[in-house]
């Protein structure tokens, strides 16, 4: 039982160490991945109407709408995790064991292992030619470890051996982007917040519903939007000001803010997003004249407002625009969509426009022609909000994975030993990387080291 | 001169040298191969005061910026990385039969630029209005440009050990003599990944550190985003694999050549065909 039981523990081992799993899940998230590009994210119901009732039972129940938090995705993420740390520790100390502690002796049977050897013939006893040697490798290599043996010395020099990590470093940089990640998800958040022009907001909706209180008052006071001549919007800006108890705090005045120049306030960072035209405490103005002659009326209403009109009649503007291209073609200028209601009469919707347009204004408002004017036009600003504190150790996981890899793959660990005795010299060198290339270095030591004498 | 009519000239370049190339492999006669290097070195040479003018006509308009802005700038400037890199390894290892396996990828680019991408420059829309645009950008497309080498590499390794299957290991005449041999061959394809794989690393980074800047979110599984995370999942399986046995050369070269396709298709196909937030392809 006991052998039983080590042996399923030691396979078990074998299993997550093996490279095999690594490949297989490396593969394996390449191709489920795919799966939530093609089935868009989040619920959406134009997509949802497309597919069949069945389809959409099964998608549900895989977790196909929300595919990378589904709990089998986020398990091979934790295998792909636990395959790197095994892997690293079985290997780790192997090659921990290459960069601390040296080969420092070239004897005959560690020469056979290396493919560079090469035989110097100096004359000389073998301490001069030591100090020579030593002082050779210190100006063209390394400075060696010498290291006396009978009537011999070796010489140990290396270039660059911690490169041999990069793997590792690599391995652990992704641990620390998870950890960072995992940070972000359990003490961070996104929301998300609407303020209107000279409006303010201490609290945000989360993007899982929930309120979130910021502590402080972010208090919109300006937005504009410009545009290119081609139409393209060029930038859209708003001017935010944050309070604290009602008191406006320094250095947080009317900071400007556009996309890809955020605000951050303790931790809290507001990213400009989207605007839209904001009808709260807007006015609308109005003229009204009757068709009968007399002065024309000027008016002024909030949107809803049920206005008396000279003659008992009344008007509510539902909504308006400065700029009804977009809406009407071939008109331009300010609109409303109004609701009329005569004296006694029931009510009547209808759009008005400006005077330039009198002649379509005169269509309706029985005895009365009603023009808009216009409206003191407002924005509000769309805020994303977002708290992460788990972003710098991201970066950090980041920095070390560019810096893993650089180690791995551009950099190489060299090494060259020299056997020193009376009868000349015998140089070995070994690199980790790019053989070739170490091989044609390591004669053109050799070739100084034959001019040096 | 304009920068439109110089990419006219990038282009014809490039078709010569794919061209020369092509009569390399037929007439086996190295002064040719050199010929088609030096039609490429002219082309990229004319592309690169081409994208300098345009980035200078996008200052004479009053919106200045780098012109890696849409499709058509993005085409180019793709091709030109991919020009370099070949240039790069051509220089360095003189095999001058990779041209004729890398050129028409620079060519077909060029081509679908000049005939039917919108070359107008427009102004950048606020999004875009960020010094990361030109590190992202660069670092990404360096790193395309390698995988496209490698792909280019992995097809002639695949040419040539079907070759030498069919004559039974014979030593190959012909126009295969032209080609290295199939341990080189892995072994540039290997190289070639190794210089795509850090700059695809960095290319993740950048996109991620200035999504963090612009939205508040280094990641947001975007179907951009999640399709260079799957190219960097088969390149890391493909670095994994090369250190267990079997899996070099005829499976690493099918690897690279699946690779570069996940890479196009992350590039293009999911501009053309899926939607998010890099959409310029629209």
């Amino acid at each position: 039982m006991a052998t039983n039981k080590q042996g399923l523990t030691q396979q078990l081992w074998d299993f997550f160490c093996s490279l095999r799993l690594s490949i297989f899940l490396l593969i394996g998230l390449a191709l489920v991945s795919i799966i939530g590009t093609v089935i868009p994210q989040g619920p959406q119901s134009e997509y949802l109407a497309t597919i069949s009732e069945t389809k959409i039972r099964l998608y549900s129940s895989l977790g196909f709408f929300d595919m990378y938090h589904s709990w089998w995705f986020i398990l091979l993420l934790y295998l792909l995790t636990l395959n790197l740390i095994c892997c690293s520790i079985k290997r780790l100390p192997r090659v921990w064991k290459v960069v601390a502690e040296p080969v420092l002796i070239m004897d005959e049977a560690f020469e056979k292992t290396l493919t560079m050897v090469k035989d110097v013939k100096i004359k000389g006893s073998a301490t001069e030619l030591k100090d020579r040697i030593t002082a050779f490798l210190k100006a063209e290599f390394a400075e060696p470890v010498v290291t006396e043996q009978g009537e011999e010395f070796h010489l140990f020099a290396q270039k660059s051996p911690w490169c041999r990590l990069g793997v590792y470093v690599v391995h652990l940089s992704i641990i620390v982007i998870f950890i960072g990640a995992l940070i972000g998800s359990l003490f961070g958040y996104k929301a998300y917040v609407n303020i209107p022009e000279g409006g303010g907001a201490s609290q945000v909706r989360s993007s899982g519903g929930k309120t979130i209180n910021l502590g402080y008052e972010v208090r919109c006071e300006k937005f504009s939007v410009s545009f290119y001549d081609t139409g393209a919007p060029k930038e859209f800006k708003s001017i935010l000001s944050v309070y604290e108890n009602g008191q406006p705090v320094a250095g947080y005045q009317q900071v400007p803010i556009i996309v890809n120049d955020p605000l951050t306030y303790k931790g809290i960072t507001f990213y400009q997003s989207s605007y839209g035209q904001s009808d709260e405490g807007v006015w609308y103005y109005l003229t009204v004249r009757n068709r009968n002659g007399g002065e024309p009326v000027k008016l002024k209403a909030r949107q809803g407002e049920r206005v008396a009109l000279p003659g008992g009649a009344f008007l509510s503007v539902m909504e308006a625009t400065m700029d009804v291209r977009p809406f009407m073609r071939g008109f331009d200028g300010p609109g409303a969509q109004v609701e009329f209601t005569p004296a006694g009469g029931s009510p009547k919707p209808f759009v008005i426009l400006s005077e330039k347009y009198e002649s379509l204004n005169a269509q309706h408002g029985d005895n009365l022609i009603i023009t808009f004017d216009g409206m003191d036009q407002k924005f509000y600003t769309g805020l994303q909000v977002a708290k992460d504190p788990g972003v710098w150790v991201v970066w950090l996981g980041c920095f070390l994975m560019v810096v893993g890899i650089c180690m791995a793959f551009f950099m190489s660990h060299k090494r060259v030993w020299a056997r020193v005795s009376d009868k000349g010299v015998t140089l070995g060198g070994s690199a980790s990387k790019n053989p070739t290339g170490f091989e044609l270095s390591f004669d053109e030591l050799v070739e100084k080291l034959n001019k040096y004498k | 001169m304009s920068s439109s009519s110089l990419f006219n000239i990038t282009m014809t370049a490039y078709m010569v040298s794919t061209c020369i190339f092509f009569g390399f492999l037929a007439s086996r006669s190295k002064g040719v191969g050199l010929a088609g290097t030096y039609a490429a070195l002219f082309g990229f040479v004319i592309q690169t005061v081409a994208i300098g003018m345009r980035w200078k006509e996008s200052y004479d308009m009053g919106h200045g910026h780098a012109p890696l802005s849409n499709l058509f700038e993005s085409v180019v400037f793709f091709t030109w990385t991919i020009v370099m890199i070949f240039l790069f390894i051509d220089f360095k290892y003189k095999y001058h039969a990779i041209g004729f396996f890398v050129m028409p990828f620079a060519l077909f680019g060029m081509a679908w630029a000049q005939l039917s991408l919108d070359s107008g420059i427009e102004p950048l829309v606020p999004a875009l209005q960020s010094n990361w645009l030109v590190y992202h950008v660069i670092t990404c497309f360096l790193g395309y440009a390698a995988f496209a080498v490698a792909c280019g590499i992995s097809i002639m390794y695949l040419i040539r050990e079907q070759m030498e299957q069919e004559r039974h290991g014979a030593e190959a005449g012909g126009m295969l003599s032209l080609f290295p041999s199939i341990r080189v061959l892995d072994d540039l394809n290997y190289k070639a990944i190794m210089i795509g794989f850090p700059l695809l690393t960095l290319g993740i980074v950048t996109g991620a550190a200035w999504a963090n800047y612009a939205w508040g979110t280094y990641w947001s599984w975007d179907p951009k985003e999640t399709w260079s995370l799957i190219v960097w999942f088969v390149y890391a399986a493909f670095l994994h694999a090369r250190i267990t046995r079997g899996w070099i050369g005829r499976k690493a070269a099918i690897l690279s050549v699946i690779g570069f396709a996940a890479t196009i298709f992350c590039y293009l196909g999911v501009n053309l065909l899926l939607s998010g937030l890099h959409s310029y392809g629209r």
